[in-house]
């Protein structure tokens, strides 16, 4: 088993809360994991990525070689298409669809989206709605990781043990609004897959 | 023991708090900070009463860690590469009095130039001073490092270096722990002279160093991080040197590789492994996450030996770092079709925070310096330097910690009127206070802007040496006490700010401007944990 996975995101965004979830449920699966960061300059605002690789055998390079990510999961729709490079030809891009505007020349939101469209393996979606009508925006990274969730080859079970255990010490209420966050995310990745 | 998943900084941090370590110095550099960070944040090294402290600078924190070493005790000091450049000093010399306790310097490169002005390889000053280098290729060698940088520091009464790059420092895996060792009691060295560098003591000490480079030769022989792996295919030969290896395997998933390979992650590099391979294959690649070190040495001036492949021939890109296809495609494997980036992806750099003081800094700036034309602002490393990018453009020169007073200085002697610095609050007392000094000793005339935040922002936030004392420092140094100008930088103060600053732009001499307003980014940490412990209550 091997996926590399390409997190994508603004300085901000909170991509790596995602990667430490992942991260924490391959570790219990008893899996190998790299996962390479942006520090520094780049959160301020910037673009971020994060590569994060799982492997049931050692794992050798902190970086993810161009054309062999897995998928790329991205928190906002622009962010996806600047790591396709490293995507491999059978890949997924998971992403959501709510623009961070915060430079002067960010595209037109509609031929975004047609560029979006043109990938012929892709699950967009507004990860900030379904969150709020959930009940908190800020759940939407977890409606993220449930859309990426149908590919990642961990057990579903695994990725809700790791959201009990990060989210757990904020009590009850709020791992369940993350457990239901993923869940939304993942019924509609299963009913876009095609 | 179970893995625990650690950055390659935390894992040299928890290392060090495992093997003994009695004091960590730094100043907080990209990517370097998350060493010392890990540590001040430690339950545990709290609980052996490590000492864990972020100084003005970097010199500061390396005479400290010597200190620590005199006295017998381990110590750690952590930097970016370009600290070490303001290290140095204390760096060089200290490979002349050697060590007590055990010293490392972890000195963190940044290929790429991800959050630097550089890429300087700090190989080369592990060299310069004839000091042992480790270059670990993952986090778990990163960790075994320390433990055994130490004891090679003690046996050789010489301090050891470091060297990671951003990819490791940053980047997570599992790593198993040691045991742990207890911390060295105070114990003076046993010659009392050792550390004082009079020409008389400082020349045999020489000697000394010189004498013992042999024996760092046969220590990175037979230390276990070097190794000579053999293969079929004798044709091309492969050093592989620290994180190299790994893109070096990357390129092999079933581990095979048909070459010879030295690996490299303890330098004076082993000569005997290099000998063999060199005398077994007709060529040579040379894989260096940094500048062509080995791969000059191995050329030599006149490259009439074997053909050396690596950055000087052009197999590999001769700036920036490697990565697995780069060094894939320097074995000979086809580099791969990929998919382009649609045209309309536009770049995203980073900015300044929604909020930030500095934005009204620089509108009050820009404003006021409209009438005298362009390019009269010398800034210097920070947040701030944003302020060089859109919409801003204020500012003309960014070159080292605390060159803006200075440099502002030399254009004014040479005649730009106004002169006008740039500089953070951290940054000042990193390196600006000796500026200012040389700048009211000359009655330069100059404007100066501390941009006080109260942090040191862009590395995270850590506390400033500055805080609540940068008016004290100014008056200290003699600049007059009408021309310490205080400002609050919000927008609803723009008007009355702009007066002081077009004021003092027209004084013929040193003027300091303050303008103080806290980083939104502490800020709003501030009041979250604020609201979390009422929360609690």
């Amino acid at each position: 088993m091997k996926k590399d996975i390409i997190l994508a995101g603004v300085g901000g965004q909170g991509i790596l809360s995602i990667a430490a979830i992942i991260g924490y449920a391959a570790v219990e699966t008893g899996l190998y994991l790299k996962q390479a960061e942006v520090h520094g300059m780049s959160q301020r605002g910037g673009d971020v990525q994060s590569n994060l690789r799982l492997s049931d055998k050692p794992i050798a390079s902190d970086l993810i070689p161009h054309g062999k990510a897995d998928m790329i999961l991205s928190v906002e729709p622009m962010e996806c298409l600047r790591y396709l490079p490293f995507l491999s030809k059978e890949g997924w891009v998971v992403t959501n669809t709510k623009p961070f505007i915060n430079i002067p020349n960010y595209p037109d939101e509609k031929q975004l989206m047609a560029e979006i469209e043109k990938l012929p393996r892709h699950i967009a979606l507004d990860a900030e709605s379904i969150a709020t009508e959930l009940g908190t925006a800020k759940a939407a990274n977890m409606v993220m990781l449930g859309a990426a969730s149908p590919f990642l080859d961990l057990e579903y079970e695994r990725l809700r043990d790791a959201i009990s255990f990060f989210f757990g010490r904020k009590g009850e209420d709020l791992v369940k609004l993350n457990h239901d966050a993923l869940e939304a995310g993942r019924k509609f990745a299963q009913n876009n897959m095609n | 023991m179970q893995k625990q998943l650690l950055l390659g900084d935390e894992a040299i941090a928890q290392a060090a708090i495992d093997a003994g370590l009695s004091g960590i110095y730094a100043y907080p550099g990209t990517p370097s900070t998350e060493i010392t960070q890990y540590v001040i944040s430690s339950k545990e090294a709290k609980e052996k009463n490590i000492v864990a402290t972020w100084t003005a600078n970097e010199k500061t924190s390396a005479e400290a860690a010597l200190g620590m070493s005199y006295a017998g005790k381990r110590a750690m000091v952590c930097m970016k590469h370009v600290g070490l450049n303001v290290a140095a000093d204390a760096f060089i010399n200290s490979s002349i009095t050697g060590a007590n306790g055990g010293i490392i310097f972890v000195v963190a490169d940044d290929p790429s130039m991800h959050s630097s002005q550089n890429e300087q390889d700090s190989r080369f000053y592990g060299k310069f001073a004839m000091i042992p280098i480790l270059e670990p290729c993952d986090q778990q060698e990163a960790y075994d490092m320390v433990h055994y940088g130490f004891e090679l520091s003690e046996k050789f009464q010489i301090p050891v270096m470091l060297r990671i790059t951003t990819r490791l420092a940053h980047s997570r895996a599992g790593v198993a722990r040691k045991t742990s060792r207890e911390q060295n009691l105070v114990k003076l060295p046993e010659n009392l002279k050792q550390f004082i560098l009079l020409p008389a003591i400082a020349r045999k000490q020489y000697k000394d160093l010189l004498n013992n480079q042999p024996h760092f030769e046969a220590a990175a022989e037979t230390s276990g991080f070097n190794t000579y792996t053999d293969g079929k295919d004798k044709s091309m030969g492969i050093i592989a040197c620290g994180l190299a290896y790994n893109y070096l395997l990357e390129n092999y998933p079933d581990r095979n590789i048909p070459y010879p390979v030295v690996k490299v992650s303890h330098y004076p590099a082993p000569a005997k492994m290099i000998e063999k391979l060199y005398e077994e294959c007709d060529s040579i690649l040379v894989l260096e996450e940094g500048y062509p070190i080995l791969e000059e040495l191995l050329r030599g001036m006149l490259n009439k030996g074997k053909t050396i492949k690596g950055r000087l021939d052009g197999t590999i890109p001769r700036d920036g770092e490697l990565n697995p296809v780069i060094v894939g495609s320097a074995l000979g494997f086809e580099t791969p079709q990929l998919q382009e980036i649609p045209s309309l992806v536009a770049n995203r750099p980073p900015s300044l925070c929604k909020g930030c003081s500095h934005i009204d800094s620089y509108n009050g700036i820009n404003e006021a310096l409209e009438k005298y034309g362009k390019g009269r602002v010398f800034a210097d490393i920070g947040c701030y330097t944003l302020g060089a990018l859109e919409p801003y453009n204020a500012i003309n020169t960014c070159v080292d910690m605390g060159a803006s007073i200075t440099m502002a200085k030399g254009a004014a002697d040479a005649g730009l009127r106004p002169a006008v610095a740039v500089i953070g609050d951290s940054t000042f007392t990193h390196s600006g206070i000796t500026g200012l000094l040389d700048a009211v000793n000359d009655k330069s005339s100059i404007t100066i802007f501390i941009l006080d935040n109260s942090t040191t922002g862009m590395t995270g936030g850590q506390p400033s040496s500055a805080f609540g004392k940068i008016e004290d420092i100014c008056r200290g140094i003699g600049v007059e006490e009408e021309h310490i100008r205080v400002l609050k930088p919000l927008p609803k103060k723009h008007e009355e700010n702009l007066a002081i600053i077009k004021e003092e732009l027209e004084y013929d001499g040193v003027s300091v401007i303050i303008p103080r307003r806290e980083c939104i980014q502490t800020l709003n940490k501030r009041m979250r944990d604020k609201f979390k412990e009422k929360a609690k209550a």
